[in-house]
């Protein structure tokens, strides 16, 4: 069984406590980047990481791509969104084709 | 075969002709793990984008309603309406296999099976936006999940993709060319042996008639 957790700064995040999703809110990229490292070590299958955060520590996040678990998606903040997530997909793209073939045009 | 040296012996070439029937039966089996690959993560690719289109479109909803709901009250009781969440959500994890890369598959349960029972708090002290939030983000959360699952499948493909293609290129760019190459130097060396010991024994035959018959002499006599 596993567990979901979500990353990120407080005004962000406080929200998915209500879902029943486990919140653990930072206020720096380091204690960021090390949280991260504890929620992977542990039960959590899914990590939701804010974009700004994710933005900081993309060195940590790049660690877990190539593993199954644990998958983390970042999701805007509620400063707004910084397009991390889309190029995140677009990336992947590129890495599979060599270059952005579906994303291109817009 | 100019940078490596071959013996050229008919055992090295055996050896070589062996590794080219391998070498292109794996390119020929790595190329169309590629291509299939390619094709499910195309898909892939486009339904992420889709997915998580929706979900950022959803999250921004929710968090304009959260701050909405946060201007309505005091922080205090904001915090103490969302302090101990009810619904609890557990994952169950399997792994499926698509041309062998394991991609997960995620289940959730809900703690209650009701999904209106996710007000942590009485309706009397919290403005009724806080409903509204704490509703619009549920209503995402299925698909928050969905997109955890396809974004991460993307990622594992892409990475299994690259790596495949450098495989398909190497064997068909190096591997198959050098041996080729290894079996036709082999093969012309083979034969020039044969015409060199043909002619070797042409001249000896020639020269044992000669001592026998004296042909030069009765030719001049």
């Amino acid at each position: 069984m596993y567990k979901i957790a979500v990353l990120g700064d407080y005004d962000s995040i406080y929200g998915f406590a209500t879902l029943g999703l486990e919140t653990f809110p930072v206020s720096n990229p380091e204690q960021g980047a090390v949280q991260l490292k504890r929620l992977a070590e542990d039960n959590y299958a899914v990590i939701y990481v804010t974009e700004a955060l994710a933005a900081d520590i993309e060195k940590e996040i790049a660690k877990y791509k190539t593993q199954i678990r644990p998958a983390i998606i970042l999701i805007p903040g509620v400063s707004g969104n910084n397009g991390k997530g889309i190029s995140g997909v677009k990336k992947s793209v590129e890495q599979a084709v060599g270059s952005d073939i579906l994303f291109s045009g817009n | 075969m100019a940078s490596t040296q071959v013996n050229p012996t008919r055992m090295e070439l055996t050896r070589l002709k062996k590794k080219l029937v391998t070498a292109s039966r794996g390119h020929k089996l790595l190329k169309d793990k590629r291509d299939e690959l390619m094709r499910q993560f195309l898909d892939l690719a486009r339904e992420n984008m889709a997915l998580r289109e929706k979900v950022e479109a959803g999250i921004k909803a929710a968090n304009t309603n959260f701050v909405i709901a946060k201007a309505g009250m005091s922080e205090q009781t904001l915090h103490t309406a969302l302090m101990a969440p009810k619904q609890e959500v557990s994952l169950e994890c399997s792994e499926r296999n698509v041309m062998s890369v394991d991609i997960p598959v995620f289940e959730y349960k809900t703690k209650s099976a009701d999904e209106n029972d996710i007000y942590s708090y009485g309706f009397a002290f919290t403005s009724g936006d806080l409903d509204d939030a704490v509703r619009s983000l549920s209503d995402i959360l299925p698909d928050m999940l969905k997109l955890a699952e396809i974004e991460k499948s993307c990622q594992l493909l892409a990475a299994e993709i690259e790596k495949t293609r450098r495989r398909v290129n190497a064997l068909e760019h190096v591997i198959i060319p050098e041996t080729q190459e290894g079996i036709k130097y082999i093969s012309m060396k083979l034969d020039e042996n044969e015409r060199s010991t043909q002619v070797r024994l042409m001249k000896v035959k020639d020269m044992m008639l000669e001592e026998a018959h004296h042909y030069k002499e009765k030719q001049f006599a």
